[in-house]
């Protein structure tokens, strides 16, 4: 049989000059005509090579089979056999990094086979069936899971589908981590993310909620009363650019802002939350944070909003589809611009001096090094600024236990077979011990602790 | 939910709640806080801790109504609760390493000196203590003070209540009489703070204080609370509350303060009553 190239089906959206000015999700899905259509375009390649690009080994032409057969019972089982939370992973994997880079149809073939809106499809048709899972039988034994983001709900997910009693200990008010904090609802809705944390409690997960591990309760008592322990405390510090003028009003990292408006709901206008609703936005960094960032400004009523980045496009972290939509919404990128200090009267800030780049050697990273242009300047005016260039692991937990060994960055860590930390039956996983990466590998990192946790304790 | 066991007006707009909490206070120590939110749609508001309990798991904390959600924490009474709470934050006070002590507090911060006063106390090293208030209405713990210290001094802005004058103006009287101190511990709002550092660095006495900055966590999420210390950035959540206050920059401090005052203003009106119309 001769191979189609029919092109790649696109998943509706909203129009762009509406959705800058909304909350709403921006991409809404594949019904379910266009997402047989887009599953009949899998070629099922015998070595499936999508199944090398995915962190976690999703059996991806077996569950776009059951698209295919019009079986989205069987399609989600054989999903979730693999992940935990398909509609989370659907909508923030970078899937033309992962899986869509490695399917046989590329450009040629009319470009590869949607993965990530299939998997949104099918994991929102599992999220919509009502069935309770079945709480399995209790195996006796005991873990904590320290953070409810990716990492910390799928480890807990996994272990309560195998009996154990996990109690998962979360900081904020709020369960969810960086799923609640950071991304914001444009991207992710929260009812979603609700609904995947409610599969998780349906298992018989408990969360205990405002429970700081290493001031709370520590984790020395945490090993004493539970049979393991996982840590999944992500990467929540922000890092700055240390650069003059960084502390004056106006300046926010983009964890703070992406906290006052999605956790604690400064976008409903209602909503007894300030934040500075800036007018002339410059957002600092590209990878996604600084893509919510510089999206989330646009939405709270910004007139201008650049996004300023010292190395050039193809170096931009974020997901091709966040950098795309960005732009389509009016998001001006300054690339190779470099902030050198931030301006500001009477403590306010005015605007930031950018130095102008230009790509050198290859650095460290094989990148290019963006090397500053002597004495080329521009001032970009602005009332607010919002710093996304990445964050770190948090120090609260490690400064309070020694014996838990960490790399100079901060960073766990672990055994990388086992996930196991330097202390017995401690286990990490995720932001903690990679430093910021993907919710996907937060939540692979999560099943092979478990894993090991079962292994170990039901031997 | 967290209850509130005990309620009990200590002055003007201001309450003392005892709350159950009994995780917090199982690890909690005077000079930490706490993050509380009064119910599900609240803010994230932090508040020192001036007591504990651990045998009965509670923790004491003095909330000044100012804002739109500290009027609301102000409407609930004995029995009900808040949706969150959460800490202890921050670290401890650590004044083991001196003597001679006199603590400072300005309003509402006197319920942050006064957990001192009674430690000191009990460590056999009573403190000398200035209470300071605005006016007469707003002086707290005053038996208190008095029964847990060597001297307490008793001043008010507009003298309604025991000497009239600002707190510097009674730490320069001790000190000019010839008062000895290894430390001067002062904690209250930020123009006090700034006014009492501004003094004690021209007597070159090591001064400390509780840095009360804007954050949303408490954890070193979100650097809201960031300050200049000796020059470097520093959390006041995590690397404080409390800083030696003669390498703060205050003026910075401040500034910071009163970013969301315009908004939080606008919520005020709205407790009492007011319209809201939507974030400006």
């Amino acid at each position: 049989m001769a191979i189609n190239n029919t092109p790649r089906n696109k998943m509706t959206e909203q129009a762009p000059d509406v959705r800058n000015k909304n909350f709403k999700e921006v991409c809404l899905g594949f019904d379910a005509e266009t997402a047989k259509a887009e599953a009949d375009r899998c070629l099922n390649c015998k070595n499936a090579p999508c199944r090398k690009g995915c962190p976690v080994g999703v059996n991806i032409p077996a569950f776009i089979n059951g698209i295919k057969e019009g079986d989205l019972d069987k399609a989600a089982a054989l999903l979730k056999g693999d992940n935990n939370l398909p509609s989370i992973c659907g909508r923030v994997c970078p899937q033309e990094k992962q899986c869509e880079s490695f399917c046989i149809r590329q450009a040629k073939l009319g470009g590869s086979v949607a993965i990530g809106g299939l998997e949104r499809f099918v994991g929102d048709y599992a999220l919509k069936q009502t069935a309770k899972a079945q709480k399995p039988e209790p195996n006796g034994k005991r873990v904590a899971v320290v953070g409810s983001g990716p990492a910390g709900l799928s480890c807990a997910g996994e272990l309560a589908r195998a009996g154990f009693d996990v109690t998962v200990y979360e900081a904020f008010h709020k369960a969810g981590g960086v799923l609640v904090y950071g991304i914001p609802e444009f991207r992710l809705p929260k009812d979603l993310v609700q609904a995947e944390i409610d599969k998780v409690k349906e298992l018989g997960v408990k969360i205990e909620l405002n429970t700081v591990v290493g001031k709370t309760i520590m984790l020395c008592e945490l090993t004493e009363e539970f049979d393991a322990v996982f840590i999944g405390t992500g990467a929540g510090l922000p890092a700055f650019l240390k650069i003059k003028g960084e502390n004056l009003n106006g300046v926010y990292s983009a964890n703070e802002y992406l906290t006052r408006v999605n956790l604690m709901k400064a976008y409903d206008k209602n909503s007894i939350t300030p934040v500075q609703v800036g007018k002339k936005v410059v957002v600092v960094g590209a990878g996604n944070v600084a893509m919510d960032a510089s999206r989330t400004a646009l939405r709270m009523g910004a007139e201008e909003v650049y996004l300023v980045y010292r190395r050039d496009r193809s170096e931009m972290p974020a997901r091709a589809e966040e950098i795309h939509h960005a732009e389509e919404e009016g998001v001006i990128f300054k690339l190779l611009t470099n902030p050198v200090e931030i301006e500001g009267e009477d403590s306010k800030v005015v605007s930031v001096k950018c130095q102008n780049m230009q790509l050198g050697e290859p650095d460290a990273s094989g990148r290019r090094r963006p090397v500053p242009i002597e004495g080329s300047y521009i001032d970009i005016p602005c009332d607010q600024v919002i710093i996304a260039v990445g964050t770190s692991p948090n120090p609260l937990l490690r400064k309070s236990c020694d014996q838990l060994e960490t790399t100079p960055k901060g960073t766990i860590i672990v055994n990388s077979e086992t996930g196991e930390t330097s202390i017995e039956n401690v286990y990490a996983g995720g932001d903690a011990v990679t430093g910021a990466a993907t919710v996907i590998l937060a939540m692979g990192a999560g099943k092979l602790a478990a894993k090991s946790i079962k292994e170990r304790l039901l031997k | 939910m967290y209850k509130i066991v005990k309620k009990r007006s200590l002055a003007e707009n201001v309450n003392e709640y005892v709350i159950e909490a009994p995780k917090v206070a199982k690890h909690a120590k005077a000079g930490q806080f706490v993050i509380l939110r009064v119910d599900a749609e609240g803010e994230r508001i932090p508040f020192t801790i001036c007591d504990y309990d651990r045998q009965a798991g509670t923790i004491t904390v003095l909330v000044q109504a100012v804002g739109y959600s500290t009027m609301k924490l102000a409407e609930l009474n004995e029995g009900d609760c808040v949706a969150d709470f959460v800490g202890p934050l921050g670290n401890a006070t650590d004044l083991d390493e001196y003597n001679k002590i006199l603590l400072v507090g300005g309003g509402i911060g006197n319920a942050v000196t006064f957990p001192q006063a009674k430690a000191l106390f009990e460590a056999g090293k009573a403190a000398d203590a200035i209470i300071g208030a605005r006016t007469k209405s707003l002086i707290m713990y005053e038996d208190e003070f008095r029964k847990n210290t060597a001297n307490t001094y008793v001043v008010t802005d507009d003298g309604t209540y025991g000497e009239k004058g600002f707190v510097t103006d009674k730490i320069a009287s001790l000190l000019d009489e010839g008062k000895k101190y290894d430390v001067i511990f002062a904690v209250g709002p930020m123009p006090m703070m700034r006014a009492v550092c501004n003094l004690t660095k021209n007597y070159g006495i090591k001064t400390i204080v509780s840095m009360n900055s804007i954050m949303v966590d408490g954890t070193g999420m979100c650097g809201g609370c960031r300050l200049t210390v000796g020059g470097e950035t520093k959390y006041a959540c995590v690397d404080g509350p409390e800083f030696d206050g003669h390498l703060i920059d205050f003026d910075e401090a401040i500034s910071r303060s009163k970013f969301y005052r315009e908004k939080e203003q606008e919520c005020r009106l709205l407790a009492m009553g007011g319209q809201k119309d939507g974030n400006k």
